[in-house]
């Protein structure tokens, strides 16, 4: 909502100045969101008007014109500009005066004197661009202030209104509301109903009395449609970012935003019988004011003549009944509509009026009858024409119910003491009817408030009227008590921790990727899709972060990194498949990360190798912590579509997958232009959070005996499955079987690989012999015989 | 017997030329050596008189203690001249870098987060979180925002279909946290802080389509609109770890409180926007079967990266999410 400071202020009278006017205005609700001067500063420049003009004996384009400024003597000024002539008048910058970035001075131009410029409102600093020289109406006073004449010393307040405040959409709104403020008083233009000359109306029915509780209509006729609206409402109009269209329109505009009423005018003359205010009929069609032909549902509220409809009700008129400069007769209209009937119904078209956006938030119903006689009153001024009867059908208004305030309440709620009276008083400065009784207000909302229903509405008014900053910062009191502290579940917090410790950066991508990413990257052919993503490239739901990390890390190598390790904590998002679940769609949080280059930085002490499966497998343990952490993590041989077909595990937990690790496939590692390797991996974060809580077992007194045996299998073995089979068959007296060397090569045969495992035993009971060893050596030699083909290295 | 006491200054020759401890046991014999010098001296003990023994011995043994005296001295003088060169040898430059290993880092945004979780954790809120996919009933309806309320027009959202939405504020886990709570017949006190990640469709210098809030809720018996203020202010005092800073509340306009607030921190002789905060409204108690005559709460939202970029003094939203590892690292 913009509009002109002065026009406010000569409806309310308050002392403050405009700086004061903004910040009161801001902090009881009302943001001011831009407070703007209509012209820049500057000073001398009055109105004045060419009396000669001869052209520039050395100049061509130049013209040395005697100007009347107002003073006794006219002034010799060269003026460059092509809309100079005799007869103009426009505003001239005296010697002397300061304008926006310069100075006039008496000056030669071209060899001839100048005492002064004539000027343009870009000069002004009133336009950004201008074409020539400003032109004034005919019936300025020459020598008059410019600033007085055009009123320049205004400012173009705008206004942020929050949902709520649909009462603030008019100047007289607004100024009741700094009235309410700042205790100030209002002046309102007397409205009273005109002098009736016309016998004859027109018929109106309105059938929806819910959809409309009351519409106002009247003809004027043998008005003159191309009068010219006068500069003062033009000027406020202009100043409310409202454009001239036409004196009836203009009119109707300058009502709305005077007094908040929409208001249409049809051609009367184009109107066939009598008026209905009805729903539309299924697929009815009507063109709009704006050439936007809409075919109407049957919950559009129309206005509709003996033919069909000729308006979307609330939302704007409609074309073919559209007043024009051919115009004799108008039927104007004033109603209101409730706001829940033309709620969304220009969002559907793709339209917002200031019609619609009044009627959706509400509109005062108790100023339906005022506005169209105020608007009545401004036409026969500007156009002339008689006006006939109003016709009014009200129908079912909205209701005001009292709402009761507790003082009591307002007290505890706001947790500042209030006395009643000064509760009272701040009500009435709102306007607002109320009783009192036993510390109960009962207050009756005004027809201009549509959000006055509950205690907490009036607990708000009174709040914001006292205001928020009286309101002290009271630290509360309350109960101490111990939050839970669940040892069983880590914090994502910790995972991330580990991951720093082990060198990775931490990164956030957007959720929403390209769908390339999840089809072709991830193989993902139903990624969750947003019906109006923000960007072609971000139109899905990621099920992976590894296509933000690969982004990120290609991000970086074009700023010059040599090497890279990233991690990213966040949600992954999957369209359910399953029928059995009831939601759509199901959240993850996925902890991912990439790593890229050499395994330690360059430096001067270690060699520059390349990072590999294995150092990233390390980073994966320690993420999913210590051994005691977890009953049992396993990595198995796997394939996975973004991953090197030999280099892939699948990460499980207790025998159940959570994650990958691999290596980025060469094709993808081609497509990303990436010159190293490249490795990945995700886990479910959820299941690397629950830990079990150590218990303690008991430790031997006794020394463990460690003996070491080497064994041959066949080279494509994976060791993960020997050492579990090892530790699911339970040897007796052994405690730990672990892989401390492996070796291909020489003296060993082709496809074979030795592994050297050591062997740590002990016995709660007793020392260990020899003997007992020996056993132990060779039952595990006997199983791995069995089980894997092992034979013993020699 | 003769005179050997001139021994005495000839070992200590000898010893002084000797470089090496090979050296030094040659000389030594040739003094107490099987055969040396004063092995032969105190041999020939035993041809003298028995009156003339006892002082002869004695002055020998002098003599040969001085001659010891000499080689243990050198002996010592050698070991360390050995030490002091072995050790000039393992000398190294203390000044080079030192073995440099991979260095990680947190994200700000996470910094932030975990700056304030911290901070209301110290007074007993707990961190609640929800879906970022979300119902339109969770992220409007059970906000009191209904169907076609102008309110939704303030949010630009993102949709998925006709009843999903990306959540457009971190406000639905207030609603989700309250049914649980009641399921689990958990009654109020409830104190909670939501983070999380949130969509607008807004980009721009100043907007992202993805940035995070934090939500807090505190329902109580007794809580007002003065604890509010007093909990945010409390928490930027402690965030900015300035004692001097104050929060402004001006009247705002949010379907989920009443009276509702915009929160403005004073800084730099100014206002900065910092968040929206209001008592919770009564329709959002009705929704989740709280009682709303028994009970009160306030709830707020802030903006994270609005934290981020003030406490560290970053200037652009989008560095936030550009990943530029300069940028990131600068955090560590």
């Amino acid at each position: 909502m913009q509009f002109s400071e002065n026009w406010l202020r000569s409806l309310v009278n308050t002392d403050l100045d405009s700086q004061a006017l903004s910040h009161a205005l801001t902090m009881t609700g009302l943001e001011v969101e831009e407070m703007q001067a209509v012209a820049a500063p500057f000073s001398k420049v009055v109105v004045a008007k060419i009396l000669t003009a001869v052209k520039h004996p050395d100049a061509d384009r130049l013209q040395v014109c005697t100007v009347d400024v107002g003073l006794a003597e006219p002034v010799q000024i060269v003026c460059g500009a092509a809309n100079a002539r005799v007869g103009l008048i426009a505003p001239c910058a005296l010697v002397g005066a300061e304008l926006p970035g310069f100075s006039i001075k008496q000056a030669k131009v071209r060899g001839i004197e100048s005492f002064g410029m004539l000027c343009s409102s870009k000069e002004l600093g009133i336009t950004e661009e201008a074409t020539g020289l400003l032109e004034l109406e005919r019936d300025a006073v020459m020598g008059q202030s410019i600033r007085e004449h055009l009123d320049l010393d205004d400012h173009l307040f705008t206004l942020k209104l929050t949902p709520n405040r649909s009462d603030c959409l008019s100047l007289k709104g607004i100024a009741r509301d700094v009235a309410a403020i700042t205790g100030a008083s209002t002046s309102f233009d007397a409205i009273s109903a005109v002098a009736t000359e016309l016998s004859d109306v027109k018929n109106i029915v309105v059938t929806e009395q819910t959809a409309c509780p009351r519409y106002c209509g009247r003809l004027i006729r043998s008005i003159n449609a191309k009068a010219a609206t006068p500069s003062w409402m033009l000027k406020r109009l202009e100043r409310s970012g409202l454009r001239s269209i036409s004196a009836v329109v203009d009119v109707t505009n300058y009502v709305l935003l005077a007094l908040g009423q929409p208001m249409h005018a049809f051609d009367a003359d184009k109107l066939n019988g009598d008026l209905a205010v009805r729903f539309a009929k299924e697929g009815e069609s009507l063109t709009l004011l704006n050439d936007l032909a809409i075919t109407l549902k049957a919950d559009d509220l129309v206005i509709a003549d003996a033919r069909g409809a000729v308006a979307l009700a609330g939302v704007m008129g409609g074309k073919d009944s559209s007043v024009g400069d051919d115009t004799v007769d108008i039927f104007l209209e004033s109603a209101f509509f409730t706001p829940a009937v033309i709620t969304g119904k220009a969002r559907r078209l793709g339209l917002s009026t200031d019609s619609s956006y009044r009627f959706e938030r509400g509109v005062d119903f108790g100023n339906t009858g005022n506005a169209i006689e105020y608007a009545t009153m401004l036409i026969q001024q500007i156009c002339g024409g008689a006006a006939g009867e109003v016709t009014e059908v009200i129908g079912v208004l909205p209701a005001r119910n009292p709402v009761n305030l507790r003082l009591a309440r307002l007290i505890s709620v706001l947790g500042i003491p209030f006395a009643q009276d000064k509760v009272g008083q701040l009500l009435t400065q709102l306007g607002f009817a109320f009783t009192t009784a036993s510390g109960v207000f009962t207050v009756t909302p005004p027809s201009y408030r549509f959000d006055i229903t509950i205690e907490e509405d009036l607990i708000e008014e009174i709040a914001r009227l006292h205001g928020y900053d009286y309101i002290p910062a009271t630290p509360p009191v309350a109960a101490l008590t111990m939050l839970d502290a669940p040892e069983a579940k880590s914090h994502l917090n910790k995972l991330r921790d580990s991951l720093v410790a082990s060198g990775y950066q931490e990164v956030v991508n957007y959720s929403f990727v390209d769908e390339s990413w999840e089809r072709d990257l991830l193989g993902n052919a139903n990624p969750i899709k947003l019906k109006n993503p923000i960007a072609s490239n971000l139109s899905v739901m990621r099920t992976s972060l590894w296509g933000g990390l690969l982004d990120t890390l290609v991000y970086n190598l074009n700023r010059k990194q040599d090497r890279a390790m990233l991690f990213e904590v966040g949600a992954t998002y999957f369209n359910q498949t399953s029928q059995d679940s009831s939601a759509a769609f199901v959240e993850s949080t996925a902890i991912s990360g990439l790593a890229y280059g050499s395994a330690k930085p360059e430096q001067w002490s270690a060699d520059a190798s390349e990072l590999d499966f294995f150092e990233v497998k390390t980073h994966v343990n320690a993420l999913l912590g210590g051994a005691s952490a977890h009953k049992q993590v396993t990595y198995e041989k796997a394939e996975h579509v973004t991953l090197h077909p030999g280099q892939t595990a699948r990460i499980l937990l207790d025998g159940v997958p959570i994650g990958w690790l691999g290596k980025l496939h060469p094709k993808w590692q081609q497509h990303y232009s990436l010159s190293k390797s490249t490795f990945l991996f995700e886990l479910q974060a959820e299941a690397v959070l629950n830990r079990t809580i150590p218990s303690y077992q008991e430790v031997s007194k006794l020394l463990p005996v460690r003996r070491d045996l080497a064994v041959v299998v066949d080279a494509d073995l994976a060791v993960n499955s020997l050492l579990n089979t090892v530790k699911k068959a339970n040897i007796p007296l052994v405690l730990e079987v672990a892989l401390f060397d492996l070796y291909q090569g020489q003296g060993i045969p082709e496809n074979k690989k030795s592994l050297a495992l050591s062997v740590l035993m002990h016995d709660t009971e007793k020392t260990l012999t020899d003997a007992d060893a020996d056993m132990v050596i060779a039952n595990l030699l006997q199983l791995l015989q069995n089980n894997f083909g092992a034979t013993l290295r020699n | 017997m003769a005179d050997l006491t001139h021994l005495i200054s000839e070992a200590q020759i000898d010893f002084a030329s000797s470089v090496t401890m090979n050296d030094l046991e040659v000389a030594k014999a040739k003094y107490l050596g099987k055969v040396g010098l004063l092995t032969d001296a105190l041999k020939g003990l035993g041809k003298l008189s028995n009156e003339e023994r006892p002082a002869a011995g004695a002055a020998i043994n002098l003599i040969k203690q001085g001659v010891e005296a000499a080689l243990t001295a050198r002996r010592e003088a050698l070991l360390n001249a050995e030490q002091a060169k072995q050790l000039a040898q393992e000398s190294i430059d203390v000044t080079l870098p030192a073995r440099a290993q991979s260095q990680g880092g947190l994200h700000p945004v996470t910094l932030t987060l975990q700056r304030i979780e911290q901070l209301f954790h110290s007074i007993g809120f707990e961190v609640a979180t929800g879906p970022e996919i979300e119902s339109d009933f969770y992220n409007f309806t059970a906000l009191n925002i209904p169907e076609d309320h102008p309110a939704r027009a303030m949010h630009d959202t993102f949709y998925i279909d006709e009843a999903n939405v990306l959540r457009t504020h971190t406000s639905p886990v207030q609603i989700h946290y309250m049914e649980n709570a009641l399921k689990n017949n958990k009654t109020p006190p409830l104190k909670i802080i939501a983070p999380g990640r949130v969509y607008r469709v807004d980009s721009d210098a100043t907007h992202s389509p993805m940035f995070h809030q934090v939500e807090g809720l505190w329902v109580d018996e007794e809580i007002s609109f003065a604890n509010l203020k007093g909990v945010v202010q409390d928490f930027l005092q402690k965030f900015f770890e300035r004692d001097d800073l104050t929060v402004r509340f001006r009247p705002s306009f949010f379907p989920f409180t009443e009276p509702s607030a915009e929160m403005d921190m004073s800084w730099n002789g100014g206002w900065l926007e910092i968040g929206g905060c209001g008592m919770v409204h009564p329709e959002v108690f009705k929704h989740v079967n709280v009682d709303h005559e028994k009970y009160r709460g306030f709830a707020f939202g802030l903006g994270v990266e609005r934290l981020a970029m003030l406490r560290y003094g970053v200037n652009d939203l989008r560095h936030f999410f550009n990943n530029d590892i300069r940028f990131l690292s600068q955090f560590r």
